[in-house]
C-alpha cells in the first residue's frame, strides 16, 4: 500500500516551499516537520485549543485543521512570521514580553496570531472585546489575566495600526 | 552601584525565544543523524479490565514502512529489565499492596489506554496505520469504577489485593475520638471531590537517539525530572548511568503529571533506538494524555468534629479514601499531603486520620498541582464553616480562634509529612493575613453589598479559605556556576523547568551575588549532562532548593573571584567589590580586574589561544616555587554547592471570593477574587503573582467545570478539549487581587518558600463557601459537599430544597 503523494508549494512567512506530502497530512505538521516552523504548536489536534493557530491570508485559522493540500493558494503567517522587518519584536510579542503573559510558552504562538488578526480587525478595543478577542485559545498556566493585559497592551504599541 | 535584581520584576529572559517561535519543545527535536527520525505510537487496550489472550501483529509486519512491532513478549530480549514491572517510585510501609503496571501489558489490562503494543514507523501517520492492524483478543472482566465500587470490592482490580485496597494508614495526635465525645458540639461531615487532571497543553513526548560510535544513549523527554529518568532508563536498559544522557528541553507545562516517570514511552522509544540504530520519536495526542496519563483529586471523606462554644477544635477525626487508579507508582504522596495538610494553619487539640488508598480500573493518580491539598483544605474548611454556622459565629472569627499564633512558630503539628519528616511548620503569620485579607475582599462591609444586590434581586456571597503548603521538599539540589574567560556566567541546575522562569529567577540570584548584568548570566535547567545530581521540580520546591543551591554556587565562585583578585590587585579580600562584572578595590577605582582575567588567571596554562590567555601561560605567571594550581585548589572559575534542608518550609496564604449565583439558571459568576500569600521572600514577584493566577484558574476549573466523567464500563466519556471543560479566560475572574506578605523562611539561605501551588489549594473550599453563602436566603441548609458544582448540579440542590422549604412554610 502506498500512498499517494502531492507536489505542493506553501507560502510561509514570505517565502515559498516546495514539498511533497500525501493528501491526508496536517497543515499544522507540513509547517512544523516538513518545513521546520515548529513555532507553530500542537495541543489537541481537534481545533479546540487554538495553540496551532495561523493566519490564513491573515485571517486566524487552526492549521490542524486544515491539510497541507488545501493550503497551496494562500499566504500563510505563523509565529516566525511576526517580527518586526529588523527584527525586533513586534507589538503583540512585546506586549506579551511586558505583561508576563506567558508561562511555559505553549499556548503563546497561537495567541500571538489570534490578537495579531484580532487588533487589526480591532485596533482599539475595549476591556471586554479584549477578552473576547482571546476567548477560543487556551492557555493552562497564566490564567489569562495577563494575557488580556498583554492584548491591551498591544493595542497601545498602535499594533492594530 | 547595581540595584538589586531579586526581589524586582525582572521581565524574563527566556520570553526571547518563546515569543518569536523559537522555543525548543520535545516534538521540536529533529535529530538528523544520517536518516530521519522514526516515530512511535502505541496500541491502548479499549477495554477497562480484561485478560489478554492473545495478540496478533501479523498484518503489520508486511506495511511499508513499519520498523518495529512490539509486545511484551519482545521486552525481555530486548533488555531483561524492561519485562519486570514499571518502578514503585515512593515505596512506603503502609503500601501493602504497590503495583504497578509493565512497559507493554502483560497478560492483563487494568484501564482504558493502558499500552499493549508498540509500533515504530516512518512517520505517525503510518505507525498509527500500522497500530489499527494489531488484533488483540480480550476477554473482558469485571471493571471497578469509582470509589463506591472499590469499597464494596464485589470485584477485584488486582486478583492478589483484597478489598481493592492498596495502603491504609493511620495518625493521630492525642485521643480524638474521646475528645469529640466529650466536646459541648460535635459534627459530621461527608465531602467529596472528583477526578480531575494536570491537563497541561503539551502532552508528554520522547525523543531517544543511540550512538552507535561512542556506545551512548541520548533522550531528549518532557519531565519534571530528567536525573529520575535518566537512572530508570539506565536500570531498564541494561546501561550504566554514564551511557545515557537525558535533556529536558523547553516543557509546555507539567502541574505534576510529567513528574511520574518512566512512562512505558520514555523506555520504549529509547530501547526502539537502541535496537533500530535511529533516531525516534514518540509524541502523545490529547486523547492518550487523558486516556494513559496520569489524574488526581478523587477522593471521599467523612469528618467528626468536636468543638468548644468559641468553636475550638477540641477533637478531628478523619477518615477518607482515595482513588489511586490501577497502579501505584508514585506510592501514597497524595493521600499522605491531604491527611497531614488538611489542618492548614490550625492547632487541634487532637487529631486523628485515616485513609484508604484503593485500586479501580481507571487511569492511575499521581500529583496534580497541589497534589492532596485542594482536597485537605476543602474537608477543613467546609468543617470550620460548619462549626461557624452551627455557632452562628463570623466565618473569619471561628478560623482565628484555631489560628497558630506568630510565636509559636516553629511549630510542630505531631505528624509525619510527604518527606518521612516532621510536619514542622517553620514561619507565619495566620492572623495578619486574615486581617489583610478581610480588608482586601471587603469582608466586613460584604453585608451591606448583600442587601445592596438583594434589593436589585441578584444573589451574592462570599467565601473565604486558608491553607498551609508545605514547599521545597527535600532531599537536594544542587548547582554549578562557572565564569569563563569572557566574564560571561553559566549556571547549571538539575531540575527542570516547565513555565516557572528558572532562566530568569536563577539569573537574578547568580548576577546579585556576583555582581554581574543579568543579560552576562545563562541557566540551565534539567540536562544530566551539565548537573548530573538533582531530584526534580515538584512540590513548588524549585526557588527553595534550586534557588539555594544557586546562590551558594554563587557565593562559592566569588569567594575564589575575590581570592584571585585579591593577589592579582594586591588587596585584602575586604577592600573588593564587584559591580558590573569588575573587581575593584573600594574607593580606588583605578585598581580593578574584570571577571573575564581573573577567569584566565583561575586556569594556568601551557597554551595560549588568544591575546587573554597569554597572560596564564606558564613563562607569564606563578610562583616557580610552587605548584601550578594549590594543593586544596582547582583550576578554573567555578562554584558548585547542593543544598539540603531538615525539613519543608510551609507557605500559606488566604483565599475570598465574592460570587453571584443566578436565581433561575443556577450560573455562578465570580465578582472578586483576592489573595494574600505569604511565601516568604519574594524573588520575582511578578512571576509570583503568574502562578497565583494559573493556580487560581486550575482552581475554578475544579470548582466549578473539571472533571473526568467514567461511565460505569470504565470509558474515560470526556477525553477530549471539546467535552473536559477547562476554564477559557471567560471562566476566570476577570482581575485577582494580590497582597503579599513575606515571613522569610529561617531554613535557607535566601528565606524562601515555594509559590507553584499555591493558587490551587484552596480555591474549592472558597467556592464551596461563596455559593453557598449566596443560597443561604433563599435556600437555608443548602450544603455545598461536593466538587466540583455545575449549575446543574446547584439547581438540583434547589430543587432537593424546595419540599424542605414548602413544609417549613406550611408548618409556619
Ligand atoms: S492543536 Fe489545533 S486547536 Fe488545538
Ligand atoms: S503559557 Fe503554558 S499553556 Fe499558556
Amino acid at each position: 500500500m502506498t500512498e499517494e503523494l502531492h507536489e505542493i508549494r506553501l507560502h510561509v512567512n514570505g517565502t515559498s516551499y516546495a514539498l511533497t506530502v500525501p493528501g491526508r497530512r496536517l497543515l499544522s505538521d507540513a509547517l512544523r516537520h516538513d518545513l521546520g516552523l515548529t513555532g507553530t504548536h500542537v495541543g489537541c489536534e481537534h481545533g479546540v485549543c487554538g495553540a496551532c493557530t495561523i493566519l490564513v491570508d491573515g485571517a486566524p485559522m487552526r492549521s490542524c485543521l486544515m491539510f497541507a493540500v488545501s493550503a497551496v493558494d494562500a499566504e500563510l503567517t505563523t509565529v516566525e512570521g511576526l517580527a518586526d522587518a529588523d527584527g525586533s519584536l513586534g507589538p503583540v510579542q512585546q506586549a506579551f514580553l511586558e505583561c508576563h503573559g506567558l508561562q511555559c510558552g505553549f499556548c503563546t504562538p497561537g495567541f500571538l496570531t489570534t490578537i495579531t488578526a484580532g487588533l487589526r480587525d480591532n485596533p482599539r478595543p475595549t476591556h471586554a472585546e479584549a477578552r473576547e478577542m482571546v476567548a477560543g485559545n487556551l492557555c493552562r498556566c497564566t490564567g489569562y489575566q495577563n494575557i488580556v493585559k498583554a492584548v491591551e497592551r498591544a493595542a497601545e504599541l498602535g499594533a492594530g495600526r | 552601584m547595581t540595584t538589586k535584581l531579586v526581589g524586582a520584576k525582572v521581565q524574563r529572559v527566556e520570553d526571547q525565544r518563546f515569543l518569536r517561535g523559537q522555543g525548543r519543545y520535545v516534538d521540536d527535536i529533529d535529530v538528523h543523524a544520517g536518516t530521519p527520525t522514526l516515530h512511535a505510537a502505541v496500541l491502548r487496550s479499549p477495554h477497562a479490565h480484561a485478560r489478554v489472550r492473545d495478540i496478533d501483529v501479523e498484518a503489520v509486519l508486511d506495511v511499508e514502512g513499519v520498523h518495529a512491532v512490539w509486545t511484551y513478549q519482545d521486552l525481555a530480549d530486548l533488555s531483561v529489565n524492561l519485562a519486570d514491572p514499571l518502578p514503585l517510585l515512593i515505596p512506603h510501609p503502609a503500601l501493602t499492596h504497590g503495583r504497578t503496571q509493565y512497559a507493554l501489558a502483560k497478560d492483563e489490562v487494568n484501564y482504558v489506554g493502558e499500552a499493549v503494543a508498540f509500533v515504530v514507523a516512518d512517520d505517525r501517520y503510518l505507525a498509527e496505520d500500522a497500530v489499527d492492524r494489531i488484533r488483540v483478543d480480550y476477554e473482558p472482566l469485571p471493571p471497578v469504577v469509582g470509589i463506591d465500587a472499590a469499597r464494596a470490592a464485589e470485584h477485584l482490580v488486582h486478583e492478589d489485593v483484597p478489598g481493592n485496597v492498596g495502603a491504609r494508614l493511620e495518625q493521630e495526635v492525642g485521643d480524638a475520638r474521646a475528645a469529640i465525645a466529650d466536646a459541648p458540639h460535635r459534627l459530621s461531615l461527608d465531602l467529596t471531590v472528583e477526578r480531575s487532571a494536570s491537563t497541561p497543553l503539551e502532552g508528554r513526548g520522547v525523543v531517544a537517539r543511540w550512538d552507535p560510535d561512542i556506545g551512548r544513549l541520548q533522550v531528549w523527554t518532557s519531565t519534571q525530572t530528567s536525573t529520575g529518568v535518566r537512572a530508570a532508563v539506565a536500570v531498564k536498559l541494561g546501561l550504566d548511568l554514564g551511557q545515557v544522557d537525558v535533556i529536558t528541553p523547553d516543557v509546555g507545562g507539567g502541574f505534576g503529571v510529567k513528574i511520574n516517570h518512566p512512562w512505558p514511552e520514555e523506555l520504549l522509544v529509547p530501547a526502539a533506538a537502541r535496537a533500530l540504530g535511529r533516531t525516534v520519536k514518540f509524541t502523545e495526542d490529547r486523547r492518550e494524555h487523558f486516556i494513559s496519563a496520569a489524574h488526581e483529586r478523587g477522593q471521599v471523606h467523612h469528618v467528626e468534629v468536636g468543638f468548644d462554644d468559641d468553636g475550638r477544635l477540641l477533637g478531628l477525626d478523619v477518615t477518607f479514601w482515595h482513588d489511586h487508579g490501577a497502579y501505584t507508582p508514585y506510592g501514597l504522596i497524595v493521600p499522605i499531603i491531604t491527611s497531614t495538610q488538611l489542618l492548614g494553619p490550625y492547632k487541634p487539640q487532637s487529631y486523628r486520620v485515616v485513609f484508604e488508598s484503593l485500586y479501580t480500573n481507571t487511569v492511575m493518580v499521581t500529583p496534580y498541582r497541589g497534589a492532596g491539598r485542594p482536597q485537605g483544605c476543602f474537608v477543613m474548611e467546609r468543617t470550620m464553616d460548619a462549626i461557624a454556622a452551627h455557632l452562628h459565629k463570623d466565618r473569619t472569627e471561628v478560623r482565628a480562634t484555631n489560628f497558630i499564633q506568630p510565636d509559636e512558630f516553629p511549630y510542630d503539628q505531631g505528624l509525619v509529612f510527604q518527606d518521612g519528616r516532621e510536619l514542622e511548620y517553620d514561619s507565619g503569620d495566620y492572623p495578619r493575613s486574615l486581617e489583610m485579607i478581610k480588608r482586601l475582599v471587603g469582608w466586613d462591609e460584604f453585608e451591606a453589598f448583600r442587601a445592596e444586590m438583594a434589593a436589585e434581586g441578584r444573589r451574592v456571597g462570599i467565601g473565604l479559605a486558608c491553607y498551609v503548603e508545605g514547599t521545597g521538599v527535600g532531599p537536594y539540589e544542587g548547582a554549578h556556576v562557572h565564569i569563563e574567560t569572557t566574564g560571561k556566567v553559566k549556571v547549571a541546575t538539575g531540575l527542570t523547568t516547565q513555565g516557572q522562569g528558572h532562566a530568569t529567577v536563577f539569573a537574578q540570584l547568580v548576577a546579585d551575588e556576583l555582581g554581574v548584568p543579568m543579560t552576562d548570566v545563562e541557566v540551565v535547567t534539567g540536562d544530566t549532562r551539565r548537573m548530573p545530581y538533582a531530584v526534580g521540580t515538584f512540590a513548588s520546591r524549585s526557588a527553595v532548593m534550586s534557588g539555594s543551591a544557586v546562590h551558594l554556587a554563587a557565593k562559592r565562585a566569588k569567594e575564589k573571584v575575590l581570592r584571585i583578585a585579591s593577589d592579582a590587585l594586591e588587596a585584602d579580600v575586604d577592600d573588593l567589590e564587584i559591580v558590573e562584572g569588575v573587581v575593584s578595590v573600594k574607593g580606588s577605582p583605578g585598581a580593578s580586574i574584570d571577571l573575564g582575567t581573573v577567569a584566565v588567571l583561575s586556569n594556568p596554562l601551557r597554551y595560549a589561544f588568544d591575546e587573554k590567555s597569554r597572560a596564564a601561560t606558564q613563562f607569564t605567571v606563578g610562583d616557580p616555587g610552587k605548584p601550578p594550581v594549590a594543593e586544596d585548589d582547582e583550576p578554573g572559575l567555578e562554584g558548585k554547592d547542593f543544598y539540603s534542608p531538615e525539613r519543608s518550609t510551609f507557605a500559606s496564604g488566604m483565599h475570598a471570593v465574592i460570587v453571584e449565583t443566578d436565581p433561575d439558571t443556577a450560573e455562578v459568576r465570580i465578582l472578586k477574587y483576592a489573595v494574600v500569600h505569604d511565601c516568604g521572600n519574594l524573588i520575582n514577584p511578578m512571576i509570583v503573582e503568574g502562578q497565583i493566577h494559573g493556580g487560581i484558574a486550575q482552581g475554578v476549573g475544579g470548582a466549578l467545570y473539571e472533571r473526568m466523567a467514567y461511565d460505569e464500563h470504565g470509558q474515560l466519556l470526556n477525553a477530549s478539549f471539546m467535552d473536559f471543560l477547562m476554564p477559557y479566560v471567560t471562566e476566570v475572574p476577570d482581575t485577582i487581587e494580590i497582597d503579599h506578605l513575606e515571613t522569610p523562611s529561617p531554613l535557607n539561605p535566601i528565606g524562601v518558600k515555594g509559590a507553584g501551588e499555591a493558587g490551587v489549594i484552596p480555591s474549592a473550599a472558597v467556592f464551596a463557601a461563596a455559593i453557598e453563602d449566596a443560597e443561604a436566603h433563599d435556600h437555608p441548609g443548602l450544603a455545598i459537599t461536593g466538587m466540583p458544582i455545575s449549575p446543574s448540579e446547584l439547581f438540583a440542590l434547589r430543587q432537593a430544597q424546595e419540599p424542605l422549604l414548602k413544609q417549613h412554610e406550611e408548618d409556619a
